[in-house]
């Protein structure tokens, strides 16, 4: 049980560190002051939100590690996110069709962990809900006004959607992790949340004069850790390299 | 400080003598402790004194958040790495308030990023030099930050409304930034023996720079002294840079970190540190765009902004054709 638990919240952290670090990289360069604020302030939120998740994770292990042990001294196998967070930034435009499709899913999530048999999590998720639900909120709006905006943004945002439809099956997929935390009351089941967010998505994608793609084909292997793709451990040679290099330091 | 070798007039300070009723007026405004506020009468020279020492600001801002972006995917805790983010979006929105600022003068902020992408404007020499490792981001952060405060906490008191709000906002957030690069430098050189190495390092590459900052002594100045009489510039290069100095000398000494002049020592009977001026030609050669990073901060910046068009196009094309099915509906 507290396996399931601990690979649980290890998702839950992966998962922000991951899209956290991915949007942190855009610092500086973004297509306008306004966006570098906004996607400064995402990536922040979502760190926090590692911050949380990651130390209950260590917390209920119960072999010492905190949530900087996890995020900095694990390998690529170790990572539970999904594979759609790790995908490359790309242009402005995947970068928010990423997140878009990510937070979709993600605040449908944490909604379910509000009601959490489990007060720790129902906290973090309570206060995760109301950063997520305006990271929602921008991301559609982005994805909308680009969508149906010039001919080339409709353009790179309909690849962007192709390219990244593929990594949202993963997200709604239960596995036997999903099931113990269904069993026990902790978390929703995933697979009940895929009608809400395919309304949503159909919603969204239609004003934004987008075409979902017909084929529901899904890449899985992220949230197992059973097969990550190659990004992520270039991410991790970085993110992880001032802890591995100086180990005895710290910070 | 990050608007150096601004100009002015360039005509010697005029006595209130010499002035039309409207300007001396506005003088007199000044001179009593008064703001300029944006629909007043101002001299033509003022604005545009005032246009470029709020962009180059403002641009320094922008182009700042670039050698610190570039330890963000690097910085080394998560709590580090939030505090880092932070940082940089605070500098952002710095840049937003002093481009709303200038503004209020009359040009637009689409006009300074074209000035500041085509190397007309300048941003501050500090940026152009690399953080070449973590403790650099506790350098930055205790001596830049700490250099531009010294400079921006008397600008609270300018003479220009929007410029003097803008900076009370900037002021409370600089304050934290630079106990923040301190709290860095502190657990550097506190550290192993690696961090100590790098700690030192960081403050060997940044001492002087940060010295640069202040720019040349602008003791002899005619544009210094109409920006003194204007009250867009409240100190002298040599008194802030002689202030910086006495701060942060003895911070270093606790750090238990040297700094590297050898001249560098107190002097009880004016009660201030002496120290070695930095290398004038080497500043001389940054402003010309031969720093370290010039080339690659310019770039990153164009890059930027090119690569970002077809967003900005985008998302103006929606919101005009959502203006037009409004007006349509109506
Ligand atoms: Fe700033
Ligand atoms: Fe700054
Ligand atoms: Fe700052």
């Amino acid at each position: 049980m507290s396996d399931a638990l601990f690979e649980y919240l290890c998702r839950m952290g992966d998962n922000t560190l991951v899209l956290g670090h991915r949007i942190s990289e855009w610092c500086g360069v973004a297509p306008v002051l306004e966006e570098d604020i906004a996607l400064a302030n995402t990536a922040l939120d979502l760190i926090g939100q590692t911050q949380l998740w990651l130390g209950l994770a260590g917390e209920v292990e119960g072999k010492g590690r905190d949530a900087d042990q996890l995020a900095f001294h694990r390998d690529v196998w170790d990572f539970r996110n999904l594979l759609l967070v790790e995908q490359p930034n790309g242009d402005f435009g995947r970068t928010m069709m990423r997140q878009f499709l990510f937070d979709g899913w993600h605040l449908a999530q944490l909604k379910g962990l509000m009601t959490s048999s489990n007060d720790q999590i129902a906290a973090i998720a309570e206060k995760s809900v109301k950063e997520v639900t305006y990271h929602l909120e921008r991301a559609t709006d982005t994805v909308i006004g680009l969508g149906d905006g010039t001919e080339e943004s409709h353009k790179r945002m309909q690849d962007a959607l192709d390219r990244l439809y593929p990594f949202v099956g993963e997200m709604f997929i239960a596995d036997a992790v999903d099931q113990a935390m269904v069993s026990d009351g902790i978390a929703p089941d995933p697979s009940t949340l895929r009608p809400d967010y395919d309304a949503m998505l159909d919603a969204v994608l239609a004003e934004a004069t987008l075409q979902k793609p017909t084929d529901d084909f899904a890449h899985k292997g992220g949230k197992s850790g059973a097969r990550h793709t190659e990004h992520l451990g270039h991410m991790l040679t970085q993110m992880q390299w001032l802890q591995r290099a100086y180990p005895d330091a710290t910070w | 400080m990050y608007a150096q070798m601004i100009k002015s007039t360039g005509e010697g300070v005029k006595s209130l003598d010499d002035m039309e009723p409207e300007e001396r007026a506005f003088q007199e405004r000044i001179n009593a402790g008064g703001k300029i506020e944006p629909k007043d009468w101002m001299p033509e020279g003022y604005r545009k004194n005032l246009i470029r020492q709020i962009g180059q600001h403002a641009h320094s801002e922008i182009v700042g958040q670039l050698p610190e972006g570039n330890w963000i995917t690097r910085a080394p805790t998560l709590e580090r790495k939030a505090i880092l983010l932070a940082k940089v979006q605070d500098e952002a929105g710095h840049g937003l308030y002093l481009y709303c600022a200038a503004e209020t003068l009359g040009v637009t902020r689409d006009q300074m990023t074209r000035d500041l992408l085509s190397g007309k404007m300048k941003y501050s020499s500090i940026f152009n030099y690399p953080t070449l490792t973590w403790a650099d981001m506790g350098a930055v952060g205790w001596l830049v930050d700490g250099a531009a405060i010294m400079n921006q906490v008397p600008l609270q008191r300018t003479s220009y409304g929007p410029y003097a709000r803008a900076m009370v906002r900037i002021c409370k957030e600089e304050s934290f930034h630079q106990r923040q690069g301190f709290d860095i430098m502190m657990k550097m050189a506190k550290g192993t023996e690696a961090q100590r190495k790098m700690a030192q390092d960081a403050l060997n590459r940044f001492w002087y720079p940060s010295l640069m900052m202040f720019g040349p002594s602008d003791a002899e100045s005619v544009h210094s002294a109409q920006s003194m009489a204007w009250k867009i510039k409240m100190n002298s290069n040599d008194e802030l840079r002689q202030k910086f100095v006495d701060q942060t000398a003895p911070q270093a000494e606790y750090l238990g970190l040297t700094v590297p002049d050898e001249n560098l020592k107190f002097n009880e009977e004016t009660g201030h540190y002496e120290f070695s001026e930095p290398d004038w030609d080497e500043f001389f050669d940054v402003l010309k765009g031969n720093g370290p990073c010039n080339t690659e901060r310019l770039e990153a910046r164009n890059r930027a902004w090119d690569e970002g068009r077809w967003v900005r196009e985008g998302l103006l094309a929606h919101a005009e054709k959502k203006r037009k099915t409004a007006i349509a509906a109506e």
